[in-house]
């Protein structure tokens, strides 16, 4: 049904966030080539939905579109990696030493983090790049992962103690390399 | 706040998504105990590693000729599957002009009582959004010698700032909003466990007017024009207290 002026008012609302929606797809499915497909088949269902959408910051509108054409690639593909792992509860949560060593590793490396942020389990990973890479509120990303807000919290709690954890182990891996 | 409570609350801190109250309660327990600030150092610090850009994917250019491309074929695919007959738009015409003409009848004859609605619907939204958010003040300090001078550049007024403490209402800090269509003051009290929003800005009018409260989504609203100021109070607080800060902040100015 969208014509021609709908079709302007989407582009113009919807299409400055092809970065967010192309970065997230990236990070959710670990390659370029189905990153691009997935982006293409969400701004396409997005424009369905787009008579529909009210509100008035369309980026969470739009990634919550873009995770969900992931997750459904991700089952289609048989992409099952460690979601058994997760556990919603915030105690126990590794909070980590406060050596300076591990500050040191902390703020490492480019390419020590992208690999660790890519062997985190795919819910964690999601909150990590929404947070930190699109500077998104707790709110925000609930309504994109639909998730409630406590859970965002606890979520991006163990994404950070796992992080550490494997940045603490990448260190000698590089130092004797 | 003992370090358990630091260290399950850190991430919100760490986020700035935690309240007011246990914001500054984790600030002083970080000072206090070393270990958990190293723990926050290294957050905040992973944070930095993680945010720094270098991990942010680009659209290829060729993505967004693609993207562009399906949309247009898209819309003008449908577009010919469903064609609207000319009947139709006549219809669609009439309904478009009578709904035009009937909104433009009641938005003017409706102006003026819409817009004092609007704008205590404004502050509202303004004082449940400072309390939602981390961002009830800009600049937190109870010192109006702080608060006062932090506005000078930032709107083109200068508000007046008195901290009444000594009457029970404490200065929290000040924020700048965004209200009317225009930059205003805001000022943060507090009484008891109860927030008090001030929001200031000059107003056009010449006459003051009188006090006049209200109450909406179970906030307390007062608002005053003196000297060319417009204020507005707005709390949970009860009303007799609200008008006793009212009285005080008025007799201020």
């Amino acid at each position: 049904m969208p014509d021609q002026a709908e079709l302007a008012r989407f582009e113009q609302a919807v299409l400055p966030h092809l970065n967010a929606a192309y970065n997230l797809a990236r990070w959710l499915t670990g390659n370029e080539h189905d990153a691009e497909d997935i982006v293409q088949e969400s701004y396409l269902r997005a424009l369905k939905f787009f008579a529909g959408f009210r509100g008035e910051n369309s980026r969470p509108w739009l990634l919550a579109i873009v995770r969900n054409t992931c997750y459904t690639w991700r089952q289609r593909n048989r992409v099952s990696e460690l979601s058994t792992e997760l556990d919603e509860e915030i105690h126990g949560i590794d909070s980590g030493s406060a050596s300076p060593e591990t500050i040191l590793l902390a703020s490492a490396q480019g390419e020590a983090v992208q690999r660790a942020l890519e062997q985190l389990p795919v819910e964690y990973r999601e909150a990590v790049v929404l947070r930190e890479m699109e500077g998104m509120s707790y709110r925000e990303i609930a309504d994109v992962a639909g998730i409630p807000v406590g859970t965002v919290m606890s979520r991006l709690a163990r994404a950070r103690g796992r992080l550490q954890q494997l940045l603490r182990s990448e260190r000698p891996r590089e130092a004797t390399a | 706040m003992s370090c358990h409570e630091t260290q399950e609350l850190i991430h919100g801190y760490v986020d700035g998504e935690l309240d007011l109250v246990r914001n500054l309660e984790m600030e002083r327990h970080l000072r206090e105990c070393p270990a958990c600030a190293g723990v926050h150092d290294t957050f905040r610090a992973l944070r930095s590693a993680t945010s720094n850009g270098s991990l942010y994917f680009q659209a290829p250019t060729r993505l967004e000729q693609r993207v562009r491309k399906t949309l247009q074929q898209t819309a003008g695919l449908e577009r010919r599957m469903h064609p609207i007959p000319i009947y139709r738009w006549a219809t669609i015409a009439a309904v478009l002009v009578l709904s035009i003409a009937t909104t433009w009848r009641f938005a003017v004859r409706r102006e003026q009582p819409a817009a004092a609605e609007l704008l205590a619907q404004e502050v509202v939204a303004s004082h449940v959004r400072s309390l939602m958010a981390s961002h009830l003040t800009d600049v937190p300090s109870s010192d109006r010698h702080t608060v006062k001078p932090w506005f000078n550049g930032k709107l083109d007024f200068s508000p007046t700032v008195e901290d009444f403490a000594s009457r029970g209402f404490n200065l929290l800090g000040g924020r700048l909003d965004y209200l009317n269509n225009r930059a205003v003051a805001a000022l943060v009290y507090r009484r008891r466990q109860h927030l008090l929003n001030v929001l200031i800005w000059p107003s056009r009018e010449q006459s003051d007017e009188a006090m006049q409260s209200m109450e909406r989504q179970g906030y307390h609203l007062v608002h005053w024009r003196k000297s060319h100021m417009t204020v507005w109070v707005v709390s949970d607080l009860n009303p007799q207290e609200l008008g006793q800060f009212a009285e005080l902040l008025q007799r201020g100015q």
